[in-house]
């Protein structure tokens, strides 16, 4: 079964995190190791990170159904960062997988212990009961 | 009489790949048609010849097995216009004969390139059919190396055919006038295959098909077809003296890293060698274009055994008839580092000032990235850390983010706060 695994940026409008060098570096080879992890247990399939969210726009259709554009709102409280899709054998297993992403190391080397938020992906018509 | 599949047969085929088709288009004149026969071809070779061997004539058996499956599309038309006609008649249906042994046409390869290369395509959809119909790599190969769904990759390819056929182009070489009109399409194309490649040869994506490689074996070929281009000469050699350097510009965890703390032992030495032959040979021609003075940039750098024996007044020199001969603002932030490391760091952020209303690189992550850079040089730190920041926050390349992130977070560290 396939979960979406979602990260989200703490604070909206926030860049580039102000971190010392090697906690960066920490975080950086986490994530990295992270991915390889997932690909050796074949659990990977896929997983993007997203630019900043100074970045984003809004759009909607105007009345002649072209882009209307709008900047980002400060007011909004989480932008999500990226997301690993992953396939594993129980939901369990998604949340501990979860659980690693959310203690990743931050400032001090000490953990985010982020929220994170996992979903099952909806899949295709079940096979024919017989 | 077939001969073992072995680590070079795939090779052999994607070779022969632009031959068959070439071949297969001329007798049928339906070059969508063709190109969707030649693959079907190909898929089937693969298979029966890793289990049963290359058989003699292995271009033969492939034009025969696509004409083959041409002609029975062909009769299955036919038969189905005379279903629908109601009109039951026995007739022979007359298919294009295929002589197996036929000459090959050089020229067909280059006619592919440049119907690939189509001003009427999207660089995407361009790079596609490139990869498909001159380099004979499966549309399943293609789609992984972009990370797209093979159906997303199938549609891609197939729409570009309907743009070509749309044209009305027919399947002969451009005359020479169009010749030089359309080759620096053709060599953009190549380029933006082995960017493609060169960019995203780090990371996650090991299993993905090596395109920068794929780039420099169809840039060998157009020099092979094209011997006298000094253009098509220089591409490949700015291809080999930058792919010479890849296994040094990472490091263990995928960090990147860049070419003054590189370790130049990693460089490719036959890379180089071969780049700065090519090279040569085409300057003593005369002419000078946009790929050769890359190329020789490139050069001045590999040939530099530490960083500081770079001859950047050399650099500075090429940048500055790069700016003649092709100008863009991407050229003038390089001029400006080259122009930075022989005048010092200021006169770099002068030139810097001069893009800043250039609306085409004014948003531009490298702007700020190199502006960071040289503000470093100056001793301005807090600015320097700003424009890393910047420039963190604009690139759309995660090793390179993580790289700016990491310069910004260093000199914080040497700022007294």
């Amino acid at each position: 079964m396939k979960y979406i695994i979602m990260m989200n940026t703490m604070r909206a409008g926030h860049g580039v995190p102000e971190w010392a060098q090697k906690d960066l570096q920490a975080h950086i080879a986490f994530m990295i190791s992270l991915n390889k992890e997932l690909q050796q247990s074949g659990e990977f399939v896929s997983a993007e990170g997203l630019s900043f969210p100074d970045q984003a726009k809004l759009v909607r259709a105007g009345k002649d159904g072209l882009p209307v554009t709008d900047g980002i709102f400060p007011e909004s409280k989480e932008f999500l960062a990226g997301y690993w899709i992953v396939d594993v054998d129980s939901p369990e297993r998604a949340y501990a997988i979860a659980a690693k992403v959310s203690a990743a190391p931050g400032p001090g080397g000490k953990p985010l212990n982020m929220p994170i938020e996992v979903r099952p992906i909806m899949s295709g018509p079940p096979p024919e009961m017989l | 009489m077939t001969k073992p599949w072995d680590a070079t047969s795939e090779h052999l085929l994607r070779e022969l790949a632009p031959q068959v088709l070439g071949a297969v288009s001329r007798r049928f004149r339906d070059f969508s048609s063709a190109e969707d026969a030649v693959q079907e071809a190909m898929i089937a070779a693969f298979t029966q010849w890793s289990e049963e061997g290359i058989p003699d004539n292995p271009r033969g058996w492939l034009i025969q097995v696509a004409s083959r499956r041409l002609t029975d599309q062909v009769r299955g038309e036919i038969a189905r216009r005379e279903r629908e006609t109601a009109v039951a008649r026995e007739t022979d249906i007359i298919v294009p004969t295929v002589e197996i042994e036929s000459d090959m046409d050089p020229d067909d390869t280059l006619i592919l390139l440049f119907m690939c290369c189509h001003p009427a395509l999207t660089s995407s959809s361009a790079i596609a059919l490139t990869l498909r119909a001159v380099g004979g790599l499966t549309t399943a190969e293609i789609a992984n190396a972009f990370l797209v769904p093979e159906p997303t990759m199938a549609q891609r390819i197939s729409r570009a055919k309907q743009n070509i056929k749309a044209s009305g182009m027919p399947f002969r070489l451009p005359s020479p006038q169009e010749h030089s009109e359309r080759l620096p399409a053709v060599l953009h194309v190549l380029y933006l295959i082995f960017n493609e490649g060169y960019a995203s040869s780090i990371g996650a994506h090991l299993q993905r098909l090596d395109l920068a490689r794929e780039a420099i074996r169809l840039t060998r070929g157009a020099k092979g077809l094209l011997p006298e281009d000094a253009e098509v000469t220089g591409l490949l050699a700015l291809m080999l003296l930058t792919d010479a350097r890849r296994a040094a510009r990472t490091g263990p965890d995928e960090e990147l890293i860049p070419l003054d703390k590189q370790d130049r032992t990693l460089w490719d030495q036959a890379e180089i060698s071969e780049g700065i032959e090519l090279l040569t040979a085409t300057l003593s021609k005369g002419s000078v274009g946009l790929y050769q003075l890359q190329a020789a940039i490139a050069a001045v750098h590999d040939e530099a055994a530490r960083a500081e024996d770079t001859d950047w007044p050399q650099i500075l020199a090429l940048y500055e008839l790069l700016k003649r001969v092709a100008p863009s603002p991407m050229v003038t932030l390089n001029h400006a580092i080259a122009a930075a490391m022989v005048h010092g760091p200021s006169n770099g952020l002068e030139l810097l000032r001069t893009l800043d209303n250039a609306s085409r690189l004014a948003d531009h992550y490298r702007l700020d990235a190199v502006r960071a850079h040289l503000l470093e040089m100056v001793g301005d730190y807090e600015s320097a850390i700003k424009h890393y920041q910047i420039a963190a926050g604009r690139t759309m390349s995660i090793p390179e983010q993580n790289y700016l992130m990491i310069q910004a977070a260093r000199l914080a560290e040497r700022t007294p706060s």
